[in-house]
């Protein structure tokens, strides 16, 4: 255990490194997230442009493909050992480097301490430990594209088999993904480092008068995420460990009898149980899905009562519901595992389960619509996003299901639509929960106003491009499409739904080509931008009563007092339509 | 508009406090002080505990998977020497109540002698843990041998590293108190380090138990 | 304000190629696939009106509630709204899966009956085989250090074994149209799926396993068997055929077989 923060002896560093670099400071570490996040979300959508290109045009000879992969794409064309290997490392980057850095490690960091009214997280050095131990599996990850054989072919779920029997089951099953093992390994021991800082700080350091139920929802969801990262990568961390001695120290924890592969009897592993990896995997998988969204709920939540001037609709139903989330989040796994050949009685008890926890998700979705029932709503772009979030997490949802019936699950496990549903939901609905984050948060993180012209035209293209992109993955997944394919044209069924793929590929181009707009929009506003003021949206919560950015400790040594809950909008007898939490307890009543 | 930007820092800070209501982490108000700091850690720790656990119980239950499943499982021949080894860690925590005892009472040799002996005693654990290793490894068992084996390895090992890690904060403690530095905000590293050890203890004695009924 | 009729067109646009069925399942070719129909059309409809109901008041609120200079309502939320709500998704849901429990129990509960004809699918990187029994009724035993895919014995199965001799193995699967069938699924290297559409049924193969799969197939024809579980760089052209034959010409074909042996 590190040193915790001391509240007095807290003072700004000077020199470079200590600054920038190895820095104790939350808000540091938190940018220094937000960027790795946006750096692998590039390098991730970099590789399912290649994807979504290669699938449209599996022979396609592109001259500096030869250059990038010498052997994968020999001359020129993409082989599709190398589709699978972008197809994993799209998966994995995006998964752990994005949707789990971002939304908690990232905005997590800068502004729970501050929406809780505290100094730093609990413990700084703990914190800092945990960014560069993050980044540490990072390069491990994208190192793996530079090892013989490349990176791994078996997909972010790495079900051996096909992970565990070494390099005979395909060229990056060598050291590639010996080094995919490691490095999630490494990042569970980041996350679990940034999980106990989560939660400690939550539960300790909030300031005079912020009960729980006071707290934002945002803090709400990163501490119920916290506890989903501590529980998930604590399983994860130990299947990994499992699956790294089946590869190098010749175990059998999940490597049958009777194997032979690549005209090879396997005769050093018996008895194990691929079965097994799945279980352990999915018991750290499913809550990760919600790792993902939870913190986008949070935001969306905060933003549509901020720009909609009105309370949160049924402040203690999101409470109830994110924890209803978190808890039911560890006992419905067994859903992906319908078709895997386990027992079909639990199953059923999984459906059953799964169907549970989509109360909660509905729960959440009437409340933000009854959030802007009769509310004045102010169109930011940070509001377009939330609100695309709720279209887009309404549109995912509801796939789910079909997917969490198993009788359904017969025909749509491993189909498009399955790709179609965690995309939208998982992927593009948390995504649109950082753009939201980000528009919302820069003017305190960088002192400045991001450009809402821009902004609004980034939306738009986003909104509709995610939309062409995922939304005929669910039909081309009716006509029985399999995933991971990196080619059609074998299944003769499958010739009806190459213009489909070819129309969500041109949306995926219009969808890259919209992010370059963010890009210069953010850059350009961090330089160039107007001044932010303090509270530029009027809302309520802490981190709008300190200067933006705000200075080292926060709160520059005043402690400050919490008198009411977060989402005190368009209170009636008040003059202003919001009350910040550190508002007097009986602010000045209005005029006439 | 009347904009929040006109606030001020001492605004911030407010009139007095409300009476703040108890509940959970609610009951002192405020996180000044050295108070909420000795708190964070403590919560720290249990979370921790919590995580250390959950890696222990997704060990234990591949392990009660894996042998349900398999015709091969062949229980692996342990060790004696870990029934001494046993000993010594049960020793260590209890040299180290001791030295907290010690504390109390204000006598801070008796605490040296005695967090040092914990400490040790912890050296000669792991060490009896690698003679017990290298034993297995002269019958020929490796971890690849069976998959008890293999599990055993994985628990020892795993447990073994986490030991690692309480020995660094045993050894820090025990400089500290050598080098007489030990003021009041040392108390709670002192308790900290003590109680994971103490986990420790108990983890091994779980998994003396996991070897001998299961492996 | 932009955003509401984006939000509306874009559900109008996804629900219309849901309800025109533009790309679409196959037609089933036995009670089971009727029956599963019937419970996706049922979510189909609840979804869809959700989908529908839930886009539309989204994009209301954003249209109707738009900043026009007022001050919000002022509403901390409605318990009464809040359970009802709640119930009702509760007993939708729950519903939803209580009815498709029937389809799923078919599959996995219901013992196939004796005369079932048993099939052996053996799935490897990245082909498929199927075993027949022959007149014995007996699989001949398979041992691995056997296994000879250029000679035809991708089971590896023992020539010394007598019950082994008149074994068929094909290529694609062959199947008698009407007649109760009991495939046993093995996987000799990596996890591979069994899926045909037109049964609306999919397995996971799994090395170490026995994975039984009963069925029974109603219309002649040939139906294409994609692997559906990621098995490695040849996953998407691990394809195969089942064709379901009148029970004469599958009588023909294995008489054929055992004659070509």
């Amino acid at each position: 255990m590190s040193a915790p923060a001391h509240a007095s002896a807290h003072h700004a560093p000077s020199g470079f490194w200590r600054k920038y670099v190895f820095s104790l400071d939350h808000k540091v570490i938190g940018i220094q997230y937000y960027f790795l996040g946006l750096f692998s979300v590039f390098l991730g959508m970099s590789l399912s442009l290649l994807m979504r290109f290669h699938m449209v045009n599996p022979e396609a000879k592109v001259s500096w493909f030869a250059k990038l992969w010498p052997t994968a794409a020999a001359g020129g064309i993409m082989t599709p050992e190398l589709y699978l290997s972008l197809m994993t490392m799209h998966g994995t980057i995006m998964v752990f480097f994005v949707l789990t850095t971002v939304p908690q490690s990232g905005f997590g960091n800068y502004f729970l301490p501050i929406q809780i009214g505290a100094e730093d997280m609990a413990f700084p050095v703990l914190n800092m430990m945990s960014f560069w131990t993050t980044f540490l599996a990072l390069v491990v990850m994208v190192s793996a594209f530079f090892v013989q054989g490349g990176a791994p072919l078996a997909g972010w779920t790495a079900y051996p088999p096909l992970s565990g029997a070494g390099r005979i089951t395909g060229p990056g099953e060598g050291m590639g993904q010996t080094l995919w093992i490691i490095s999630i390994a490494i990042f569970c021991g980041a996350s679990l480092m940034g999980a106990i800082n989560f939660i400690a700080t939550t539960v300790d350091l909030r300031c005079k008068g912020m009960k729980l139920m006071r707290m934002p929802l945002t803090c709400w969801t990163w501490l119920v995420t916290a506890i989903l990262g501590l529980l998930g990568f604590a399983v994860l961390l130990a299947a990994g460990v499992l699956l790294i001695l089946d590869r190098v120290a010749g175990s059998s924890f999940f490597l049958p009898s009777g194997l032979f592969i690549s005209d090879q009897i396997i005769a050093n592993h018996k008895g194990g149980s691929p079965l097994l990896w799945q279980h352990l995997f999915w018991f750290f998988g499913h809550p990760e899905v919600y790792i993902a969204i939870l913190p986008g709920m949070g935001v969306t939540s905060h933003l549509l009562a901020t720009f909609a001037r009105k309370p949160i609709f049924g402040y203690k139903a999101m409470v109830y519901a994110v924890l209803a989330i978190g808890f039911l989040g560890f006992l419905v796994w067994g859903h992906h595992m319908f078709m895997s050949g386990m027992n079909p009685y639990s199953a059923m008890a999984f459906s059953v389960l799964t169907m549970c926890i989509g109360v909660p998700s509905a729960i959440k979705t009437f409340n933000w619509i009854g959030t802007l029932w009769g509310g004045k709503i102010h169109f930011t772009t940070a509001m377009m996003f939330a609100l695309g979030f709720v279209s887009l997490f309404i549109s995912g949802g509801l796939s789910g299901i079909f997917l969490g019936q198993p009788a359904l699950d017969l025909y749509f496990h491993d189909t498009y639509f399955v790709v179609g549903h965690f995309h939208m939901i998982m992927g593009v609905a948390a995504i649109f929960g950082m753009f939201a984050g980000t528009f919302y948060w820069f003017p305190k993180m960088f002192g400045r106003m991001m450009n809402e012209t821009l902004g609004k035209i980034h939306f738009y293209l986003t909104f509709l491009g995610v939309y062409g992109i995922f939304t005929p993955m669910h039909y081309v997944g009716i006509v029985g499409n399999p995933r991971r394919y990196s080619d059609f044209s074998n299944v003769e069924y499958l010739a009806g739904v190459i213009p489909v793929h070819q129309f969500m590929t041109y949306c995926a181009y219009v969808t890259v080509a919209a992010q370059i707009i963010f890009v210069v929009n953010l850059f350009w506003s961090i330089r160039k931008g107007p001044k932010a003021p303090v509270n530029p949206w009027n809302a309520t919560s802490l981190e709008w009563t300190i200067p933006s950015p705000p200075p080292f400790d926060n709160f520059a040594g005043v402690h400050p007092v919490v008198y009411h809950g977060p989402y005190e909008y368009s209170v009636p007898g008040v003059e202003r339509d919001f009350i910040m939490q550190t508002d007097a307890p009986n602010p000045v009543p209005a005029e006439g | 508009m009347g904009m929040a930007g006109s606030l001020t820092h001492e605004s911030i800070q407010g009139p007095p406090p409300p009476p703040i209501e108890g509940g959970w982490g609610d009951g002192d108000g405020g996180n000044e002080g050295r108070g909420s700091s000795r708190r964070a850690s403590f919560t720290g720790l249990w979370v921790l505990l919590a995580a250390s656990t959950m890696v222990f119980a997704a060990f234990t239950s591949a392990m009660v998977v894996r042998r349900g499943l398999s015709d091969d499982w062949a229980s692996t021949p342990k060790p004696p020497i870990l029934f001494l080894n046993t000993a010594v860690l049960l020793l260590s925590s209890a040299a180290l109540d001791m030295a907290r005892r010690a504390l109390k009472a204000g006598a801070r040799e008796r605490f040296n002698t005695w967090w040092t002996t914990g400490t040790v005693l912890g050296f000669l654990f792991l060490g009896g843990q690698t003679i017990a290793w290298l034993q297995l490894k002269d019958a020929g068992v490796f971890i690849s041998t069976n998959p008890s084996s293999s599990f055993f390895y994985v628990l020892t090992a795993c447990h073994a590293f986490h030991l690692l890690g309480g020995l660094c904060a045993l050894l820090y403690v025990d400089v500290q108190a050598l080098r007489l530095r030990l003021g009041p905000a040392k108390r709670t590293a002192i308790d900290i380090s003590a109680i994971f050890w103490h986990f420790l203890d108990g983890l091994w004695l779980y998994l003396m138990v996991l070897f001998y009924v299961w492996g | 304000m932009l955003l509401a009729p984006v939000v509306w067109i874009l559900t109008v646009v996804i629900a219309y190629f849901f309800a025109a069925k533009t790309w679409w399942f196959p037609l089933p070719i036995n009670q089971h696939g009727i029956a599963y129909d019937e419970q996706f059309t049922r979510t189909l409809v609840v979804t869809g009106v959700i989908f529908i109901l839930a886009q539309f008041a989204l994009g209301w609120v954003i249209f109707r509630y738009r900043d026009d200079g007022g001050r919000a309502s002022h509403s901390h939320g409605n318990n009464k709204l809040e359970t009802l709500w709640t119930s009702a998704t509760a007993v939708l849901f729950l519903g939803l899966v209580l009815m498709g429990t029937k389809i799923w129990a078919g599959v996995h509960f219901d013992e196939p009956p004796a005369d079932a004809i048993p099939v052996e699918v053996l799935g490897k990187q990245f082909a498929w085989s199927f075993r027949y029994a022959g007149p014995d009724g007996k699989f001949g035993r398979t041992e691995l250090k056997f296994i000879n895919d250029a000679g035809g014995n991708p089971f590896g199965i023992d020539d010394k074994d007598p019950a082994g001799k008149d074994d068929i193995v094909s290529a694609s699967l062959k199947i008698p149209a009407g007649k109760p069938i009991k495939l046993i699924l093995h996987s000799r290297d990596v996890i591979h799926n069994f899926f045909v559409r037109e049964l609306r049924m999919k397995q996971d193969i799994v090395p170490g396993m026995e994975i039984p799969l009963s069925f029974q197939a109603d219309k002649i024809g040939v139906y294409e068997v994609p692997c559906s579980e990621l098995c490695g760089l040849g996953h998407y052209q691990m394809r195969t055929t089942m064709q379901v034959m009148s029970p004469d010409d599958f009588e023909k074909w294995k008489q054929q077989q055992l004659a070509n042996k």
